[in-house]
């Protein structure tokens, strides 16, 4: 553990990720308790250009809202469906991965052509049709993004658990008669985790991405307020007020840089072998 | 060869026809009875002309014979009927698909080129300043929302500087022919093609950047440069060759969220193409129509994987066709 933070902290594109990781959570964490401005309250007269007052420093929107509080209350939106569809994808792939791998045969072609079908399918237009059809909300969104972005999971640890499973500890395990449920949890996904870890960070990033878009759309919840949706709802307008479509889209392009930064220090620390040649 | 195309081709069918089953259910998921929605849709909700609807669409049967119906309704090219529209589905998105073609292959020819460019480049000149700025760049769009992407264009392009127009296919009105209909289209096409374009860009410049590094140090470059070849002909037909081979497939793992990314381009640039159709079947709730581009949106990505299945057998020198 020691060995790999030193070498998550050696790598820049991890350091800078993770400062800015922190920093994305620290302001979806506490910004809307310090920041009193509720992000749809009319607290301006519309189109206040940015930097002109204190009180509203990047100015209101169309209907004179503040544009720094949408983009600290959004923070909580995007991070929140970040993480939690692509925990949800990990909870869903993992297991089909593992059982494909771990027992092959008929169950690994049957999961895995469960699997290829999911990944033809073009991603962004199935999680519209499906927000669509469920109706726009943080559960129906969660679930979209969650329901496209598992395939890759599922066919990286079917990848690593069949490699693993033919190594020696893994058929003494088999001789000495463990369950095979004790065997995967226990023998096999630790040691399949650290390429999992990666795509993870990856896939939050994507997940950001995907969230924005259909709120972008107009299939954000209805009720909370995000960074896409801001950007949406700016369109119409942007020859008037150039800065109710920057700012938020500025906040999408920092995070998912930083997650995507991550994943690149997760990489280096994770496979030292592969960063080591591949400069 | 044959018998290859023949297998995917067959493969692709039987994707496409769970594809269109999984539509069917989706259909009956989507909120209301679809027999009242439609008969609201048409403006009229009277018990009468809803049970003559259920009838029509054999809403009454059970739902084993519907799917049956539904799916060779699909089969015979019949994708519903848009109420919203007053037109079949098929019709409204045929009429559509070539301005989304001409979109989407434009993007992806210029992504392409460029990535493998760039990525070249920075490959070449692994470890100077040249190959940071690229590396980094790449990073940026790679991160960029294509919606932003699309706005801030507009922004820098028609409203600041007043170069490119913003929305739409061609000047409305200018009744263009021949040469100058074709200059006043592609002047439309810039914008939505670079923007959908420079994330594919991105992508592609990481991935032959990294695989053009990877194949360099691999024995048989090092036999070729032992030969005395010249060091453009190992770049070229050694080291290129085969680093496009990842880069290849990448594209045809990408042609789903060039699609996706087209939705949002065709929206925000006003293009006439399925995106932005199927945007306003989603302003309409128009399940029918939505559900249709969907449809069509599966084909294409399975065509497009075929062919990337076909150029990857092309360009890898190690598979051959002959045996």
């Amino acid at each position: 553990m020691k060995q790999f933070w030193k070498s998550m902290l050696r790598s820049p594109s991890g350091v800078v990720g993770l400062v800015i990781l922190l920093l994305a959570i620290a302001i979806a964490v506490f910004g809307p308790m310090l920041f009193p401005n509720s992000p749809w309250r009319m607290v301006q007269r519309p189109f206040l250009p940015p930097f002109t007052l204190g009180t509203v420093p990047l100015g209101t929107d169309a209907l004179g809202r503040d544009v720094f509080a949408g983009m600290i209350f959004g923070a909580r939106v995007s991070l929140l469906v970040g993480l939690v569809s692509t925990l949800v994808a990990l909870v869903v792939g993992i297991p089909i991965g593992a059982m494909a791998g771990y027992f092959g045969g008929r169950v690994d072609d049957a999961l895995m052509r469960f699997t290829e079908f999911f990944q033809t399918i073009p991603s962004f237009a199935l999680a519209i049709v499906l927000v669509a059809i469920l109706q726009p909300s943080i559960y129906s969104i969660v679930a979209s993004i969650a329901v496209v972005s598992w395939p890759p999971v599922a066919r990286l640890v079917r990848g690593e658990v069949l490699s693993l499973r033919t190594r020696e500890y893994v058929q003494a395990a088999i001789v000495t008669g463990q369950s095979n449920s004790w065997i995967i949890l226990r023998e096999i996904l630790p040691n399949a985790l650290s390429p999992v870890i990666v795509l993870a960070s990856l896939m939050v990033a994507t997940a950001i991405l995907l969230e924005s878009s259909l709120a972008f759309l107009g299939l954000g919840d209805p009720n909370l307020i995000s960074w896409g949706y801001m950007v949406g709802a700016g369109r119409t307008v942007i020859r008037q007020a150039w800065w109710i479509t920057v700012f938020p889209g500025v906040a999408i392009l920092i995070s998912v840089l930083g997650l995507n930064l991550i994943g690149e220090g997760l990489n280096d620390a994770l496979n030292p072998r592969l960063s080591r040649e591949g400069r | 060869m044959l018998s290859f195309v023949a297998q995917r081709v067959l493969k692709g069918v039987i994707v496409l026809l769970a594809i269109v089953v999984l539509n069917f259910f989706l259909i009956r998921l989507a909120p209301g009875d679809p027999a009242v929605v439609m008969a609201g849709e048409a403006g009229a909700s009277d018990q009468v002309f809803v049970k003559q609807l259920r009838e029509k669409f054999g809403l009454d049967k059970p739902l084993p014979e519907q799917l049956f119906i539904y799916v060779k309704g699909v089969v015979s090219l019949d994708l519903g009927f848009s109420f919203r529209q007053q037109a079949p589905v098929a019709k409204l998105i045929g009429e559509r698909l070539p301005a989304t073609l001409l979109l989407t292959l434009t993007a992806f020819a210029i992504s392409l080129m460029l990535g493998i460019l760039f990525g070249t480049f920075a490959a070449r000149f692994a470890g100077t300043f040249l190959d940071t700025a690229i590396t980094v760049f790449a990073l940026i769009f790679y991160a960029m929302p294509i919606f932003w992407v699309a706005l801030m264009g507009i922004l820098l392009f028609s409203v600041t500087m007043d170069w490119l127009p913003s929305f739409g296919y061609e000047t409305v009105g200018a009744n263009l022919t021949g040469l100058s209909h074709a200059v006043d289209v592609a002047k439309h096409l810039i914008m939505p093609a670079m923007t959908l374009g420079l994330f594919f860009m991105a992508t592609y410049t990481r991935m032959t950047r990294a695989s053009m590094l990877e194949v360099k140090r691999l024995d048989f470059v090092k036999t070729a440069r032992a030969k005395g070849l010249s060091d453009a002909v190992i770049q070229r037909r050694h080291v290129l060759r085969n680093a496009l081979l990842p880069v290849v497939t990448l594209a045809g793992v990408h042609s789903g969220t060039l699609i996706g990314g087209a939705v949002i381009t065709e929206t925000v640039f006003a293009w006439p193409g399925i995106g932005r159709l199927m945007y306003d079947a989603l302003l309409q709730r128009d399940y029918n129509l939505l559900l249709g581009v969907f449809v069509i949106c599966s084909a294409m990505v399975l065509i497009f994987n075929l062919i990337t299945d076909l150029v990857y057998r092309l360009v890898d020198p190690r598979i051959e066709f002959a045996s």
